[in-house]
């Protein structure tokens, strides 16, 4: 059985200026282990789709206008309220783009962590102890004396490993990393980035990437799926797909990307999406 | 530097090692020492303390409990008093303040000071009480509405609007004309009628964090929605509803004097702040000490309190 099948998921938004078709008819799948990321410029639907796979898109004003989702052979789109809370989390779980906002600022990371544990894994006896191992595990030093700090007390890059250590903590199945080192600096990129690859490796689980820049995913995820205005528009494995690009907007953003060491007079832009599709 | 040594040591992954040494010292020194954890809440509580005027308005507010909590023991367990709040002595009275009567004594010769003690557990305990209900309801009506929005906000909001409309003293004088005036009835109206302020605020504090990172967060991790409600919003919307809080004691107080001056509140002989100023009224062109005094309590104890909440404001502003 997948992990994972999307058919033909269609997201509106229903404003008082007309509906926008957020993501339409998009479809793939993902088997245990795989790692997926999706690519594509702000307002491509990225986003939404990786929200939608909890339903945690807010209806109104989404709506879910047709397709399923299948994790682990169930429908997330007709599971009760109660269902939904277990999957989220537990089955599949979340790291935001801004560590910064997305810790609560009154708790302890000690007590944030231990609420997903509480909740998704009662089994545990000695919370304090899982704690420790998954801060720890995401390169946190010190963890028995980190754990009681405030979210403003850690730097940003430590923030967003708390974050993973949440997501992490509750054993999920899939990780969804939605845009997770934007907020950050290139440096600490590169140490989350790492990190995520060697926990993949360890704890053997999915993952899906979402972000708008092509550096990022090679050596992190196996396969690609581009995004425009809504739709997957090339999907494929990541060397054959960055080597050989066959969509024109594929190719513009990558072509985009620029490169240390490459003399270019100017660095290439995608001046209107449309355009950009027509090329 | 201790720290020093730790973060060398147990540097996680291949990027803090190696070739990068010089980077590592660079990135420790850059790390704030954060040796304690340090919660908001007791950051703004010693904000609040380093000011003085919250610092005195405080330790005028802890006086009154004080005063108002001996008080309130000595009358329930039938203790011996210095001088018994309701005991006439028609041949002292309207005495000015004087040794044995320091703040003097009213028309029946009872004692001032002693009147204005025992008022002074009634007068706390209305503002208190009542503001715990008003708090209650706005706190859930608040939540409710603000996080969820749709039609249980509409409908609770015109709810809102609709007390409103009326002015909320008149509404409290008919609820006791019909019911009677009854110290916890007097209690219970005052903060049946007061909670749609703090139901506004509460809902427009949610509206906004409602839409934070962390609430995201939260519910990517399965929580509920009412423990999203109270245990990840609610604490985050503290500071503006602990205010309204301290405000709203001085405003109930106010009320019950009001009620009392009317002679729509506590029944006598039972002595409040209001109705010491009620009985004295028609005395005051010869015996100021019988209004000045109280009014002086009345005056202090909203004083101390609106102070209280405006330092505990301006405590909280940078979050």
């Amino acid at each position: 059985m997948n992990l994972l099948e999307i058919h033909n998921l269609s997201v509106r938004f229903r404003t008082e200026n007309g509906t926008v078709d957020a993501v339409k008819n998009i479809s793939f799948s993902m088997k245990e282990g795989d790692s997926l990321a999706i690519v594509g410029e702000s307002g491509s639907g990225k986003s939404v789709t990786a929200l939608s796979l909890t339903r945690l898109v807010p209806t109104p004003p989404a709506e879910y206008a047709g397709g399923k989702i299948l994790f682990l052979g169930r429908d997330i789109l007709k599971m009760s309220p109660g269902q939904i809370r277990q999957v989220r989390g537990g089955g599949i779980a979340y790291v935001f783009q801004e560590p910064a906002t997305s810790l609560n600022p009154v708790y302890s990371i000690r007590s944030q962590i231990a609420e997903g544990i509480r909740l998704h894994r009662p089994d545990v006896t000695d919370v304090d102890a899982e704690i420790v191992k998954w801060l720890g595990a995401v390169g946190i030093v010190d963890p028995e004396k980190r754990m009681h700090d405030y979210p403003h007390q850690l730097s940003g890059g430590m923030q967003q490993r708390a974050m993973i250590a949440m997501a992490l903590s509750c054993r999920p199945k899939l990780l969804v990393a939605d845009e997770p080192t934007t907020a950050l600096d290139v440096t600490i990129q590169a140490q989350i980035l790492a990190e995520l690859r060697r926990l993949r490796g360890e704890f053997g689980m999915s993952l899906i990437l979402i972000t708008h820049n092509f550096a990022i995913i090679r050596g992190l995820c196996e396969r690609v799926a581009v995004m425009f205005r809504g739709e997957i528009v090339e999907y494929g494995d990541t060397e054959s797909l960055l080597k050989n690009p066959q969509h024109p907007y594929t190719k513009a953003l990558i072509s985009c990307v620029p490169r240390l060491g490459v003399k270019q007079a100017r660095l290439r832009t995608i001046e209107d999406s449309w355009t950009a599709a027509r090329l | 530097m201790s720290s020093r040594s730790d973060v060398t040591k147990g540097a996680p992954s291949g990027i803090l090692t190696g070739r990068a040494k010089t980077i590592v010292t660079a990135t420790v020194d850059a790390i704030p020492q954060a040796v304690t954890p340090d919660s908001p809440f007791r950051r703004v509580a010693r904000k609040f303390f380093h000011d003085r005027l919250a610092l005195a308005a405080t330790i005028a507010i802890a006086l009154f409990f004080a005063v108002a909590i001996v008080a309130g023991a000595c009358a329930f367990l039938h203790l011996p008093m210095p001088m018994q709040p309701n005991a006439t002595h028609l041949e002292r009275k309207l005495l000015p303040p004087n040794p044995a009567n320091w703040l003097g004594t009213d028309n029946l010769g009872r004692d001032v000071l002693s009147r204005m003690v025992a008022g002074s557990t009634i007068s706390l305990t209305v503002g208190f009480v009542a503001m715990a209900v008003s708090l209650g309801i706005g706190i859930f009506v608040g939540a409710v509405s603000g996080y969820i929005g749709g039609w249980v906000d509409n409908v609770a909001m015109r709810i809102v609007d609709a007390l409103l409309c009326f002015p909320s003293f008149f509404l409290i004088l008919t609820a006791i004309a019909i019911i009677g005036p009854n110290i916890w009835i007097i209690i219970a109206v005052i903060g049946l009628v007061g909670w749609t302020g703090t139901a506004r605020l509460v809902r427009a504090e949610f509206l906004t964090l409602r839409e934070s990172e962390y609430v995201r967060a939260a519910r990517a991790l399965g929580q509920s929605r009412m423990n999203i409600i109270f245990r990840h919003i609610l604490p985050n919307a503290f500071a503006p509803i602990f205010v309204t809080a301290v405000i709203s004691i001085p405003d109930a107080i106010l009320v019950e004097s009001g009620l009392s001056f009317l002679s729509f509140g506590v029944p006598p002989p039972q002595a409040t702040w209001g109705n010491i100023i009620a009985d004295g009224k028609t005395y005051f062109l010869d015996a100021w000490w019988l209004i000045f005094f109280p009014g002086l309590a009345i005056f202090t104890a909203s004083l101390a309190f609106y102070l209280a909440g405006d330092a505990l404001r301006r405590a909280a502003a940078t979050r």
